[in-house]
């Protein structure tokens, strides 16, 4: 079986972010990058099934040179191989949907896993919109499945539960958290990553129909106060809460 | 023609929590643009009779699509069913609530319709005739404007970050039975098992009390149950990673940047240090109240209101006294936020 898992470079989670000087994105200096949280739960779904069954896993990403260190790091965690498409894209989630849906088409993977959303733009779309373009079902929020003779059986995250389905092969899964807990690359797995396959191809470079405004610092909320220490402090809060803030 | 859509969402006949703030976002648009707003509803015939009640929030025309197999969502179905409603409808916006199912269906829809989508708003704008959406973009950390170059501006909504209007009078019903076949469905939904105990989603609640690692086992929930059921039945319990990774709490309660990004009314945070992951979720909240018996604790440099102290001390007189004043009357509660 093939497994593909779409992988985007983000910001760290623990990165401070300042404006541009344009005020349309973030000041690239001293930013470290990562894989982003819930793709690397992705890709330990697929590895886990690599651990049981025999399948090849690969990445794919789109964005820019420095995305070559991002996939090492998934080779080192046990990926076979590795494909990074070249190319600049924005907030457009269906122009990189597209891109990926192209390239996808060719490897005509079994299984298509996705984050449930990136950690930087945060728009929860890319994998559903590669699924419909592909025509293959897509099941979202995904966190455990299993794969039984033709067809994958999901237990979805949905409000107030859990939601069990069945997708054919091949379909599309977007992953969260579940047990997912990342495994660490090992000194061998950093060293074989090195001799791993890396491809590098353009993107399928569409219109991008997302246009910025303006990218800005969320308001500061106003510096909060201390109302006071232990069980005494009480009756003042709720005064607060009631009185001034008009919340209960 | 032209006009702006909201997809409104239902569930076993009774419109859910974010369908007024919708269409109100929706009818605000509208005005701004000098346009109409029409909604749709998808469901079985049940939500039939209520269709007519979403004109108090600005709905001239309501579309009600019924069918049996659409009385409860699948991405399928509802995509099959709204597709050409959409698409011919020549819409300048089209906004559905960024629900996990609103956000579960917008992403087909748009690949179906060729255009862009933008996911959790929490702003909508109209300027010089185009429709400007603002979402928090890295967790949070920072805040977008943008607008999509064709049309329609396709976008789901955070609901409580969003007005309802109201006054409206009742909208003009259209009926509409499509033929759905669910065989062809390739996705088969197999079973539904409730777990929130049917407390609403830390997404979509008005209040949530959170709890961290700082409360020390599962088996210490008890008073944050307490502080919730005495908050109401808007509120509903949240929890930090640290919490969820130890097995005491599942990952549908987690807030932060693995989990959950919530916008309420009011957020507690009990035992919970703020670390970024955490903040970047539930910084938008309208009030902070946090409480933790470190005084040096992150959570405080976000909080509107800190009370430095053992939660177990403090989490129950907090409850008592909220009972004690919603029993007074004195109140302010039944608002929307
Ligand atoms: C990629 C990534 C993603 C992450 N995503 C998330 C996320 O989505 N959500 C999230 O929450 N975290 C996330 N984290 C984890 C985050 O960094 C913190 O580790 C986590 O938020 C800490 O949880 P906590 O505040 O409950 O625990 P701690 O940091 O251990 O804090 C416990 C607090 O409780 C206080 N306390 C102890 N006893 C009491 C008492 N009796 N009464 C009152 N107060 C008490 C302590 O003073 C302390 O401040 C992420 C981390 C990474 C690297
Ligand atoms: N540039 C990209 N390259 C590869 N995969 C991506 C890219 N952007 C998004 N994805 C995938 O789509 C998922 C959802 O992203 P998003 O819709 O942007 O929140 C991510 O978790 C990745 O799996």
């Amino acid at each position: 079986m093939k497994i593909v898992v779409c992988v985007k470079r983000v910001p760290d989670t623990e990165t401070r972010i300042r404006i541009d000087a344009q005020g349309l994105g973030i000041d690239p200096a001293g930013v470290k990058h990562v894989v982003s949280p819930y793709d690397e739960f992705a890709l330990e779904a697929a590895l886990r099934l690599k651990d049981e069954t025999a399948c090849e896993v690969s990445v794919m990403t789109i964005g820019g040179e420095e995305c070559v260190e991002t996939l090492r790091t998934c080779l080192a965690m046990g990926a076979d191989r590795a494909v990074l498409l070249r190319g600049a894209f924005g907030q457009d989630g269906l122009a990189i949907a597209k891109a990926l849906a192209e390239a996808l088409t060719a490897d005509s993977p079994d299984l298509l896993l996705f984050g449930l959303k990136a950690a930087d733009d945060d728009q929860q779309q890319v994998g559903p919109m590669v699924g419909t373009l592909m025509g293959h079902p897509c099941a979202t929020a995904v966190a455990s499945f299993g794969v039984e003779g033709e067809r994958v059986i999901c237990e979805r995250e949905v409000e107030g539960g859990v939601q069990t389905v069945t997708l054919p092969l091949p379909s599309v899964l977007t992953i969260t958290k579940g047990a997912h807990q990342p495994r660490y690359p090992s000194l061998k797995g950093i060293m074989a990553a090195k001799k791993k396959p890396m491809e590098i191809r353009e993107a399928l470079a569409g219109p991008q129909r997302i246009s910025v405004r303006k990218l800005e610092l969320p308001p500061e909320r106003d510096a909060g106060r201390i109302v006071g220490e232990g069980v005494g402090a009480v009756p003042e809060l709720v005064r607060l809460l009631a009185q001034e803030a008009r919340v209960l | 023609m032209s006009g702006v859509l909201a997809i409104v969402e239902e569930h076993g006949g009774s419109f859910a929590r974010s369908a007024g703030a919708v269409v109100s976002a929706a009818a605000m648009v509208a005005s701004n643009l000098d346009t109409r707003v029409e909604a749709i509803v998808l469901g079985d015939s049940g939500v039939q009779e209520r269709a007519a009640s979403l004109g108090t929030f600005g709905a001239r025309k309501v579309t009600v699509v019924t069918h049996p197999v659409l009385a409860s969502y699948h991405p399928d179905g509802y995509l099959e069913a709204l597709e050409p409603l959409v698409g011919d409808g020549e819409y300048d916006a089209v906004l559905l609530a960024a629900s996990d199912q609103g956000k579960d269906l917008a992403p087909r829809l748009a690949a179906r319709l060729d255009v862009p989508l933008l996911q959790e708003a929490t702003g909508l704008s109209v300027d010089g005739g185009r429709v400007i959406v603002t979402r928090p973009v890295y967790a949070g950390k920072a805040v977008l404007s943008a607008t999509s170059d064709v049309a329609p501006l396709l976008a789901t909504l955070r609901a409580s970050a969003f007005t309802e209007l109201g006054g409206g009078s009742p909208a003009e019903v259209e009926v509409i039975t499509p033929s759905l076949d669910a065989e062809a469905w390739p996705m088969r939904i197999v079973s539904h098992r409730s777990t929130g105990e049917g407390l609403p989603d830390v997404s979509e609640a008005s209040v949530i009390v959170s709890g961290g690692r700082g409360l020390g086992g599962p088996e210490h929930w008890g008073v944050m149950e307490e502080l919730r059921r005495a908050l109401g039945p808007e509120a509903t319990l949240g929890a930090s990673r640290a919490v969820v990774d130890a097995g005491w709490r599942p990952h549908s309660e987690q807030v932060g940047q693995t989990g959950k990004t919530v916008s309420p009314r009011l957020y507690f945070a009990v035992g919970i240090s703020g670390a970024v992951q955490h903040l970047a979720g539930m910084r938008t909240a309208g009030t902070i109240v946090a409480i933790n018996k470190d005084p040096d604790a992150p959570i405080f440099k976000v909080a509107d209101y800190g009370v430095v102290g053992d939660a177990f001390e403090i989490v129950p007189r907090l409850a008592e006294e909220i009972r004690s004043l919603k029993e007074s009357g004195a109140s302010d509660s039944g608002r929307s936020a």
